[in-house]
Order: C-alpha cells, then sequence, then structure tokens
C-alpha cells in the first residue's frame, strides 16, 4: 500500500512538472494535434490524416492524435466548423486538398484557404492517363491526333464528378498540347474502382486517374501508363515519360494539405508546419506514404500559402475556359 | 487449382485462422444487427486490428465481418423494418409482415438458412471458377447495367396489388426524384440543394431508410395506429422457429435459382448485393402463380428466401471483381481493397500466383463461415425474437435511439437529424392515406445507378439512344423487362375475354 501511494505522489509530481514545462512553452506545444477530416471513414482525407496522425506517434513527435470525422458540403461543412469555433480548435489539423480551391472558386462554399490558416502541404499525387494493354494507343502523341481529328472518339473515363481533378487534368493535358478542352468528352463514373472497371470492359478508350491508382494495376500487367502530369519521373513509375518531356508544359498534382483556424498564432502554424517537414524524413511516414502510393510534395507554411495561390490562378484559368467559371 | 484448394484449406483450418473466422462472424452479426451499422463500419473497425497479423488471417477476418454484417443486416429488417443496408430492403418487403403476424421466430429462422444457403452455393462456384469469371465481370457496360436496373424497378410491380398501382407508381416517382438532389455526377451541377452545403452530397440511403421505415413506424405505434399496409405491428408472439417440410419444399428452388442469380449479379463490379436482392425477389415474384403472387409483400416465404439468398451469394460473388481484377464493386470492397494494398498484397490477376495462400484461403474461409454464421445464428434466434417482446414504451425509445445514432455516426452531421425528422413526418403522413413505403425506397436506392447509367450511355453513345438496343445484353434485359411489364396486362386481358369474371392479377 505504502509503495502504492509513493509511487502514486511521484506521479503526481512528475504530471505537475510537465504541466508547469508545458504551460511555460504554451505558445508552441505541438504535442497533441486533433484531426479534423472533411469526409466519412475510408476515403483520400481520412487516409491522409490517419496516416499522418499514425506516423507522427510512432515516431514520438507527438503524444497524442485524436480524429474527427464531419462530412457534408464537400467538405464544406467542415471548413465552416473550423471558422466558427476557431477559439477552441487550439490544437486542430484540418486536412484537405485539391478541391479546396476549386470549391472555393465554383463558390461550392463561400470560404477560401485565405479564411484559413494553411500550414504545410504534404503529399501528393499525379494525374495519370491510362490505357488497356491490348490498345492501339501506344504513346500520348497518338490520343492527342485522334482526339484533334475527332475528340468524339476519345473518350475519357474518370472515378469523380465533372469538374473534379481527374476530369481537370485530362483537360489540361488536351489543351497544352493545342486541342479543345471544351470538346473533351469525360465519362463520369462514381468511384476510381468503377472507372478502371469501365476502361477494362471497353467503354472507354483512356482513364485519367490518380497515379497511385493506376500503378498498381499497371505492375499486375492489367494497363499500361501513356504519361503523367509530374514535372520529373516519379520513382515508383521510373519507365513512365511524363508530358513535360514530351514538350507539352502540363504540371498538375493532386496535392494533400493540412489547415488551421484562423485563430492560430503564426509561431505555432511554424512550428506545426516544420513537424510535418520533419515527419517526411521519418521512416515511418516513408513506410505509410509509400504504402499507400503518394509522392512527397511538401511546402511549409509560407510556401504553402504561395503554392496555393498559384494553384488557384492555374485552375482557375481551367475552369473558365472549360466553362465551369464564368 | 486442387493444390490451390489443399493449400487454402490448410491455411483457412488452422487453429488461429479458426479463430479469426469465428470472431469475425460474431463482430459482424452484432454489428450488423445494429440498424444503422453496416458492414462498412463494420469493417473499418477491424482494419487496426488487421494491420498486426499475416494478410491471410488479416482478409479472413474482413470477410468473416463482411458476411457476419449481412447475415446480421436482416435481422433489423425483419424485426423492426429498419434495413440498415441496402442490400436487406427487400428482406423488410416480407420479413416484417411475416414478424407482423407473428411468425417472427420463422422468418428470421428461412433467413439464416437462405443465407447460408447462398453463401455456400456461391462459394462453390467461387472456387471451382473464380479466375476464369474474371472475364464476366468485365462483360458489363454501362448500357447493360441501365437495362439490369430497368428490370430491377420493374420489382415494384410487387406492391402494386390491391388496386394500389397508381400510389405505388406515385412513391416509386418520389423516390426516383429523392435520389436526383445532389450534385450531378454528369454535369457538375447541383440540383435541389437550395444553397445548402449540406444537400451537396444528397441524401444518403441510411437516413432514408431509418427515418421512412423505422422512425415513422416506432413513431406511428405510439400514436396507435398501426402500420397501414400490415395492420399490426410485430406481435409479442415470436411463433415457432421450425419450418415444415411443405415449406421448405416450396422455398428450395427459390433459394437455388436466387443463388445463382445472386452470384452472378455480384460478380459484376457495378451491381452488387442490392440490386441481386431486387432482381431475385422480383424474378421470384414473376415465377409465382398468380395466387401466390398476392403473398408477395404480405408475408410470403419466397418472398422473404430470394432476396435473402441473393444477397449473400452477391457477396461471394463481389469477391471475383476484386480478387482477380484489383476492383472493388462496393464501398466494402473498397474497403478491403485499401486493407490489401496496406500489406503490400495487389490484388489482379497475378493474386494467385503470387499470393496463393491469400487468394485460396479467403475462399475456404467462407465455407467456414457461413457453417459458423448458421450456428451463431440459429440458437440466438430465439433470444433475439424475444426483444419484440419488450414492453412497446422501451422498444420503441431503443428504434428510435438506434435509428438516430445509426445515421448520426456515418455523417456527424447534426442537420441529417432534423432532415430525418422531416423525412418521418412525411412519411407517416402518407402512411396515414395508405401510401406504401417499399417502392419509395425501391426507386431512390436504384434512382441514383439508374440515371448515373443512363448518362453515361448517353454520352458513350453521343446522346444517340442506340445503346438500347446497340449490345445484344442490353437488349435481351430490356425485351425481359418489356415482357415482366407486359405479362400481366396480356393475362389481365386474356382474362377478361375468356370469362367476364373480375381479373385476377394485377398491376
Amino acid at each position: 500500500m505504502k509503495i502504492k501511494s509513493l509511487f502514486a505522489a511521484i506521479g503526481m509530481t512528475a504530471m505537475t512538472l510537465s504541466s508547469i514545462t508545458a504551460s511555460a512553452n504554451e505558445k508552441i506545444d505541438t504535442s497533441n494535434i486533433h484531426f479534423l477530416i472533411p469526409g466519412g471513414p475510408g476515403g483520400g482525407w481520412d487516409g491522409t490524416a490517419r496516416g499522418t496522425g499514425d506516423a507522427l506517434l510512432k515516431s514520438k513527435m507527438i503524444e497524442h492524435a485524436s480524429f474527427q470525422n464531419m462530412s457534408g458540403g464537400g467538405g464544406g461543412k467542415a471548413i465552416a466548423y473550423m471558422i466558427e469555433t476557431a477559439a477552441k480548435q487550439t490544437d486542430t489539423l484540418m486536412v484537405n486538398s485539391t478541391p479546396i480551391v476549386i470549391r472555393s472558386l465554383t463558390g461550392v462554399f463561400p470560404q477560401s484557404f485565405r479564411d484559413l490558416k494553411p500550414v504545410a502541404g504534404t503529399i501528393a499525387d499525379f494525374g495519370a492517363f491510362v490505357v488497356r494493354s491490348d490498345s492501339k494507343y501506344t504513346d500520348w502523341e497518338q490520343v492527342i491526333s485522334d482526339f484533334k481529328a475527332n475528340p468524339r472518339k476519345v473518350k475519357f473515363a474518370g472515378g469523380s464528378t465533372r469538374g473534379s481533378t481527374d476530369h481537370l487534368a485530362a483537360a489540361l493535358a488536351v489543351k497544352i498540347a493545342g486541342g479543345n478542352p471544351r470538346r473533351l468528352a469525360y465519362i463520369a463514373y462514381d468511384a476510381g474502382g468503377k472507372a478502371m472497371a469501365g476502361l477494362l470492359s471497353g467503354e472507354t478508350a483512356l482513364l485519367s486517374t490518380g497515379l497511385s491508382e493506376a500503378i498498381t494495376m499497371a505492375d499486375s500487367g492489367e494497363v499500361r501508363i501513356l504519361a503523367i502530369t509530374s514535372e520529373k519521373r516519379v520513382a515508383a513509375a521510373p519507365n513512365v515519360p511524363t508530358l513535360v518531356e514530351m514538350g507539352y508544359d502540363v504540371k498538375f498534382a493532386n496535392w494533400r494539405g493540412f489547415f488551421a483556424a484562423p485563430s492560430m498564432p503564426d509561431v505555432k502554424v511554424k512550428a506545426l508546419a516544420d513537424k510535418l517537414g520533419a515527419l517526411n524524413k521519418t521512416t515511418e511516414w516513408q513506410a505509410i506514404r509509400d504504402r499507400n502510393g503518394w509522392v512527397d510534395l511538401y511546402h511549409g507554411d509560407r510556401q504553402f500559402y504561395k503554392f496555393l495561390e498559384e494553384q488557384e490562378v492555374v485552375l482557375g484559368d481551367l475552369m473558365r475556359e472549360l466553362g465551369f467559371l464564368k | 487449382m486442387s493444390e490451390g484448394i489443399l493449400l487454402g484449406l490448410e491455411t483457412a483450418l488452422s487453429m488461429q485462422n479458426l479463430m479469426f473466422v469465428i470472431f469475425g462472424c460474431f463482430v459482424g452479426t452484432f454489428i450488423g444487427m445494429l440498424p444503422g451499422l453496416g458492414p462498412i463500419t463494420a469493417i473499418a473497425l477491424m482494419i487496426p486490428i488487421t494491420y498486426g497479423i499475416d494478410p491471410s488471417s488479416g482478409m479472413i477476418l474482413m470477410a468473416g465481418v463482411y458476411y457476419g454484417a449481412i447475415f446480421g443486416g436482416s435481422t433489423s429488417s425483419i424485426l423492426i423494418n429498419a434495413p440498415g443496408v441496402a442490400g436487406t430492403v427487400a428482406t423488410s418487403f416480407d420479413g416484417y409482415p411475416l414478424a407482423c403476424k407473428g411468425q417472427a421466430g420463422k422468418a428470421l429462422a428461412l433467413a439464416a438458412y437462405a443465407s447460408f444457403s447462398g453463401g455456400t452455393i456461391a462459394a462453390i462456384f467461387l472456387l471451382i471458377a473464380a479466375p476464369a469469371l474474371s472475364k464476366v465481370s468485365l462483360s458489363f457496360q454501362s448500357p447493360d447495367y441501365f437495362a439490369l436496373l430497368v428490370l430491377g424497378l420493374t420489382a415494384v410491380a410487387a406492391f402494386s396489388s390491391k388496386g394500389n398501382f397508381l400510389k405505388s407508381l406515385m412513391m416509386t416517382l418520389f423516390g426516383l426524384m429523392l435520389s436526383t438532389v445532389g450534385t450531378d455526377q454528369a454535369s457538375g451541377i447541383e440540383r435541389f440543394t437550395f444553397g445548402q452545403i449540406d444537400l451537396l452530397d444528397g441524401i444518403s440511403f441510411l437516413l432514408i431508410a431509418m427515418s421512412m421505415f423505422a422512425l415513422s413506424e416506432a413513431l406511428l405505434s405510439i400514436v396507435g395506429k398501426n402500420d397501414t399496409n400490415n395492420g399490426a405491428t410485430p406481435s409479442s408472439n415470436m411463433g415457432s422457429l421450425k419450418l415444415t417440410k411443405q415449406e421448405i419444399k416450396q422455398v428450395a428452388p427459390t433459394v437455388g435459382r436466387s443463388s445463382i442469380l445472386g452470384f452472378f449479379v455480384g460478380v459484376l463490379p457495378g451491381a452488387g448485393a442490392t440490386i441481386a436482392s431486387f432482381l431475385a425477389y422480383g424474378l421470384e415474384r414473376n415465377l409465382a402463380s398468380a395466387k401466390e403472387k398476392l403473398k408477395f409483400g404480405k408475408g410470403s416465404l419466397r418472398g422473404l428466401a430470394a432476396p435473402e439468398t441473393a444477397n449473400n451469394a452477391a457477396c461471394s460473388g463481389s469477391f471475383v471483381p476484386l480478387l482477380t481484377l484489383g476492383i472493388p464493386g462496393s464501398g466494402t470492397t473498397a474497403v478491403m481493397l485499401g486493407a490489401l494494398m496496406a500489406y503490400g498484397i495487389q490484388p489482379g490477376p497475378r493474386l494467385f500466383i503470387d499470393n496463393p495462400e491469400v487468394f485460396w484461403s479467403v475462399i475456404v474461409s467462407m465455407y467456414v463461415g457461413n457453417i459458423v454464421l448458421l450456428f451463431i445464428n440459429l440458437p440466438l434466434i430465439p433470444y433475439i425474437a424475444r426483444s419484440l417482446n419488450l414492453p412497446k414504451q422501451l422498444l420503441t425509445v431503443l428504434i428510435l435511439f438506434f435509428s438516430l445514432i445509426g445515421v448520426y455516426l456515418v455523417s456527424f452531421n447534426a442537420f441529417d437529424i432534423f432532415m430525418m425528422a422531416g423525412f418521418a413526418i412525411i412519411a407517416i403522413g402518407l402512411r396515414l392515406l395508405n401510401f406504401s413505403m417499399s417502392p419509395l425506397i425501391l426507386g431512390f436506392i436504384l434512382g441514383g445507378m439508374l440515371e448515373n447509367n443512363l448518362r453515361r450511355s448517353m454520352s458513350l453513345y453521343d446522346g444517340e439512344l442506340t445503346f438500347l438496343w446497340d449490345r445484344p445484353i442490353t437488349l435481351t434485359i430490356m425485351c425481359i423487362a418489356a415482357l415482366v411489364l407486359l405479362m400481366p396486362l396480356i393475362s389481365t386481358l386474356k382474362g377478361n375475354k375468356q370469362q367476364a369474371q373480375p381479373a385476377v392479377a394485377e398491376s
């Protein structure tokens, strides 16, 4: 009994001490992170947030991680929540991706990344253009020349709504090659897997998808990847040419990153951004990243803000050209 | 292949993996029984556990949870008319009326036998022909799916009996309309969202099912006005569990047919358990004699056995595109695909060459799983059915609690709760006016898929209607659908001509 109470006393003292030290560094205490996920369990945002939290915990960079799913409004619900309850969200990071830019441009939700504190962009998935293994197309140039001859004959499948990243990547690639992106025949499916089934069953000649999804199917020999939208070749698919090296200046990445509430002090934003940057070098994160086929695309703090502004211009121009924006 | 089966047997029957099957089935059954928690939730809960064990065991565990949840899902449909998964909606059509008649025990037992048979027969198909069936998976294109969904919609005829044709049609249309709320996939434009960001993603199936079926049912029972369709709330008497010889004879061919139909529909990545259950229900009704037909929707044993068999068979079937092509046909198999890839295993044509132990052990574990499920479920039925004996004050509150929590746990959005209340009120009004909710949910579930496939077909054929007859599969299914719709009409006309007696056939 005595020993037990002794331990309890030591424990209490230790806790008091640690809370004192914590309050001394209160401004940059980043040992607890609460992840807000704007979509349901099992989606891409969910995987990114939980993967990041998991790696931070395993590499002992934080002490506690919690997760909260809040779907609705294509992510708009969670953004509004972050802003409304900003005072309480001192340790919250919301995960988001390219759609935050697209959807604030189209006015799906009234806010934009400027109403939040962008912390860091961490990973990206590049666009990939895929054909069946037995397809007549062996390189991207053939696709373009067919498209120019008759755009109706070159249909692109995609795993999401018209105007989503799959559609925009294909439209951008066609536009830079001198085709009319408005005439692109984009066939929308409910999910990436269904779009892949559409391609394999012969419904469409091409599939516009994320590289991570295409790579595994290409490895098993069911499909071939004609081109990707990264600047340089990707280590995971060294044989796949980029559009840039073919002479088309197409750089398109579906990035994912983290945002904080508008009230978070800049020092803390910087500290969190640095922490996510340091995470990049840990083996724990590399394992999770590679397992999911994500590519490292780190932009921290101010750099991330600048990156978002650029994205807004590029995507805005493209969407105007496609008629999604007036 | 026999080597593969042996390898599968060896892996699946190891002590550890047997434990995982039993554990998975147990957890799955219980989660599935709770209205609102379906297989996706159940499997998502298992993912952290699977990280620590080897791939075969992980897949066996998840597969066990998957068919456990489907097995258990029928329970809430039958007992409290609260289908938590789209695949068990058709089960409630005849299961709930049976429970109302005081035959809850028999209905649950029949559901268990039907699920077992469907799952086992489908597992045999899978074992014999899985690699070869990957071609079947890819044989369907959007126009074919469209035709299949039209055929599925004809199941609505089952509710048009007793001169309710117009009312059923109105409710089907109402369901189809509700399915158009949200962002339109083919154009990216918002429809009927009224500027509400909460409506952007459309209305979830669970919300509609829970509010229109379970909530309105529970609330009506408070008012004292019982379900107008069936004229009774579930009787506290659960009745006997035993099926008579005659009943078994009557149901056996249904189970056989529905297993085959369900399995092949499940193999198609764009279809799955829901469409399979509606098609099987429609098929059984069309094959039934005119007198039998009248029982459908009011507690027909065949009407219960068909969808229950088909949805389990379809779940096994959905492993074909997942394992042989790496294509998930449903949200649930998509989560499983994610888990497989987390192991560094790529499902696809090379899976049963590169990782034969995973491939075969999953298939073998399905037999084990189905037997385990039967043994878990049968002895539990009396206890589960007895939950209907709870005082009404308590049962109603429990139903309200589970249906509201179930919806909230999926979306974490309080707006959904308000929407549920609104829909429950609408449903109560409609029920009091003698409208049946089943056609509405049928229209709602099939509506989204129907529209997307139609729009895709139209874009693929550049706006021409030629897709309707261009492909033999489409044309055949369309002809069957037309036949199903016209048959009653023809027989009515015939009946009128032959004798001046009132027509027996309906719709």
